[in-house]
């Protein structure tokens, strides 16, 4: 219940916006079963959202230590080169994926080696893997699209499983698994903890440098997964566009899931909403007839309504003007008494 | 000795050492011709770097400026093909949406008490879209005067051009490291950067200070579109993306603390150079790839930033 009124905002947007495309493409919700799997606009959203919806599920974790990860897109064009590397170096699939896995991983360990032992802001710390990343990229790719023809790995990719496309599962999984495993156990409530105060939670006895690079790991491991995603769906890696962007996207779905950028409390499942949401914007727009340099216009309108909301002097303002008439309704009524 | 102008020493000296390195190899690299091409192929990055030296002396980040160089082409070039106004009276217009654009963001990075990267990062989405939304496609400039603007140089013995946009930069930089370092505005700017609540007490507006900075940077982001219009000859909407961190990263080798508060405008310039170096050199090599210099840039920039870690640490064990 109190999950159902934590993600109700979200839902409600998600509700609405879904409602609002149907107005102007009325067949959006129709979904159709043919040769085993299920056909739609709302499963193409499903699909197409999968790379933001994984990387939110990281960044979800990241920004509830107060933290940022802007290297999540370049990791994903890393991760895809490796792996359509290995398959091209016939590594065979079980190791290409693992190998992008690892890369992933490490991507991860560098990034939160540099904010915990070194102690760089997150925000500046990425940003090196940032700006380095899409070059290391270049260099396992020699600068070509590195094009495969694995049909286990594209399974990844433009796969069915059970009528859903596969890129959807991943997602859907990952979100679950690392939802439930924050939950059920006493990990998420240490990641709130570090992300409110890292110091009072250290002297608490909460491991904080360990946990702080298992998150940023964690989100490494996710930005793998969608780069992998990305890559088996066109079959090759592109070191230029692999990615491009898409930390921006999924610092949006977060914050869009109501998660504060101050850290502290977070839900994956809000986040993996307001990465639906986010895909549904893209996705509406170009059911619509609408050009798609519309969409950036309007993620921007977005993000510039959750800071309004999110604004920590606009809701003190705004609790001190309601105190305020409070005040004055209770010194009528009293008067009124008298 | 002052361990503030340290980073800075340490960028000039590995400037220096750079230039020798390849001055070693390539002779001609000390050319008046391959400096004049060094200061006009970086003049846009430089003048947009100025903007964000004081940023990030100021405590904040501007990720927009990208984008606004590239709506500024594309503004400059619809502008031109569509309207029969001169490119001056363009260029002021230009200058003004720009600069109110960067106020309006340091604005709201005031009002809102939000982080300012997310704030910009929105801005960065709104010029970018705004750019899409004016033209997709690259807009060619076909106006006479800005045949005039790029064909006027002056040639240094040994026959290297001093270009228009070069000396542009070179006085972009110079009247920042007055602002910066000579102006009642400059030092409220570090003051801002060193701590906003002691900046508070000894008397600084805020607010006020917040959105000149951010207003400057849009103004510089606005003059630095012009010049890349001129030095490419079109708008378009997809130029300079990721220019924010390219000028990120000059700032910070420049020897300027990214956490706000201590810094010098003249380092920004060599840190522009030294990237531009990087570039030429690849150029010059011919056997090394372009992505090279991403991954250079991405050490110095972590090089740096542990110097100046270090530093910090060691001003503070002094201190206690």
């Amino acid at each position: 219940m109190t999950l159902l009124k934590r993600i109700a905002p979200q839902l409600i947007a998600l509700v609405a916006l879904i409602a609002l495309v149907s107005i102007v493409f009325p067949g959006f919700l129709s979904v159709q079963f043919i040769d085993g799997r299920l056909v739609g606009p709302v499963i193409d959203v499903v699909k197409r959202g999968a790379p933001v919806a994984l990387l939110a599920v990281g960044m979800t974790l990241v920004i509830a230590t107060r933290g940022i990860d802007l290297s999540v897109g370049t990791i994903m064009a890393i991760c895809g080169a490796v792996a359509a590397a290995a398959l091209a170096g016939g590594w065979g699939m079980a190791p290409a994926l693992a190998a992008g896995m690892l890369t992933g991983a490490a991507a991860g360990l560098w990034n939160g080696v540099l904010v915990t032992v070194i102690g760089i802001q997150p925000f500046v710390a990425t940003l090196i893997l940032m700006t380095m990343g899409r070059g290391i990229a270049q260099l396992i790719t020699e600068g070509r699209i590195l094009t495969f023809t694995d049909p286990g790995f594209a399974w990844f990719g433009s796969g069915t499983l059970l009528g859903l496309p596969v890129p959807a599962w991943l997602w859907l999984l990952t979100g679950a698994g690392v939802a439930l495993l924050m939950r059920r156990t006493a990990l998420g409530l240490l990641i709130e903890s570090i992300g409110i105060n890292r110091r009072a939670s250290a002297l608490a006895g909460v491991n904080a440098t360990v946990l702080l690079i298992a998150v940023y790991m964690a989100s490494g491991l996710c930005a793998a997964l969608a780069g992998i995603v990305v890559t088996a769906d066109i079959r090759g890696a592109d070191a230029n566009n692999a990615g491009l962007w898409l930390e921006l996207d999924a610092i949006l779905a977060v914050v869009i899931g109501g998660n504060s950028l101050l850290g502290g409390r977070f839900s994956i499942i809000a986040s993996l909403i307001g990465a639906m949401i986010i895909q549904t914007i893209d996705t509406g727009i170009l059911l619509a007839g609408f050009p798609s340099e519309y969409n950036l216009v309007i993620k921007a309108g977005l993000v510039l309504v959750i800071l309004v909301l999110q604004s920590p002097r606009i809701a003190a303002e705004w609790r001190l003007w309601r105190d305020s008439h409070r005040v004055d309704r209770e010194a009528r009524l009293e008067g009124k008494a008298r | 000795m002052n361990t503030r102008a340290l980073p800075l020493y340490a960028t000039i000296a590995i400037f220096l050492i750079a230039y020798l390195l390849c001055w070693l190899q390539f002779p001609n690299i000390l050319s008046t011709r391959v400096i004049g091409n060094l200061l006009t192929d970086n003049a846009y990055l430089g003048i947009v770097a100025v903007g964000m030296t004081l940023v990030i002396l100021s405590g904040g980040i501007d990720l927009s400026v990208g984008s606004v160089i590239a709506f500024s082409g594309v503004f400059i070039a619809v502008m031109l093909r569509d309207t029969g106004l001169h490119p001056l009276v363009v260029f002021a217009i230009l200058l003004a949406i720009t600069t109110a654009f960067g106020a309006a963001m340091g604005f709201l990075i005031d009002r809102l008490a939000m982080p300012a990267f997310i704030v910009t990062l929105a801005g960065m989405f709104l010029a970018r879209g705004a750019a899409y939304m004016l033209s997709i496609d690259s807009v060619p400039i076909q106006h006479p005067f800005f045949k005039t603007l790029q064909s006027a140089y002056y040639l240094m013995p040994g026959k290297g051009r001093l270009t228009l946009i070069g000396v542009l930069m070179i006085l972009t930089v110079v009247a920042g490291m007055i602002i910066a370092h000579r102006t009642r505005f400059g030092l409220s700017v570090y003051a801002l950067g060193g701590g906003e609540q002691t900046a508070r007490l000894m008397g600084v507006r805020q607010g006020r200070t917040t959105m000149l900075v951010y207003g400057f940077s849009g103004l510089m982001a606005g003059l630095s579109g012009i010049v890349f219009s001129v030095y490419t000859g079109s708008g378009y909407s997809l130029a300079t993306v990721g220019t924010e961190l390219t000028a990120i990263a000059a700032v910070v080798i420049g020897g300027t603390l990214l956490s706000g508060g201590a810094g010098y405008m003249f380092g920004t310039l060599v840190g522009v150079l030294t990237m531009g170096l990087i570039q030429t050199y690849i150029v010059f090599d011919g056997s090394l790839s372009s992505w090279w210099t991403k991954i250079v840039i991405g050490i110095l920039l972590l090089v740096f930033i542990l110097l100046q870690k270090g530093l910090l640490k060691l001003s503070r064990t002094r201190l206690a």
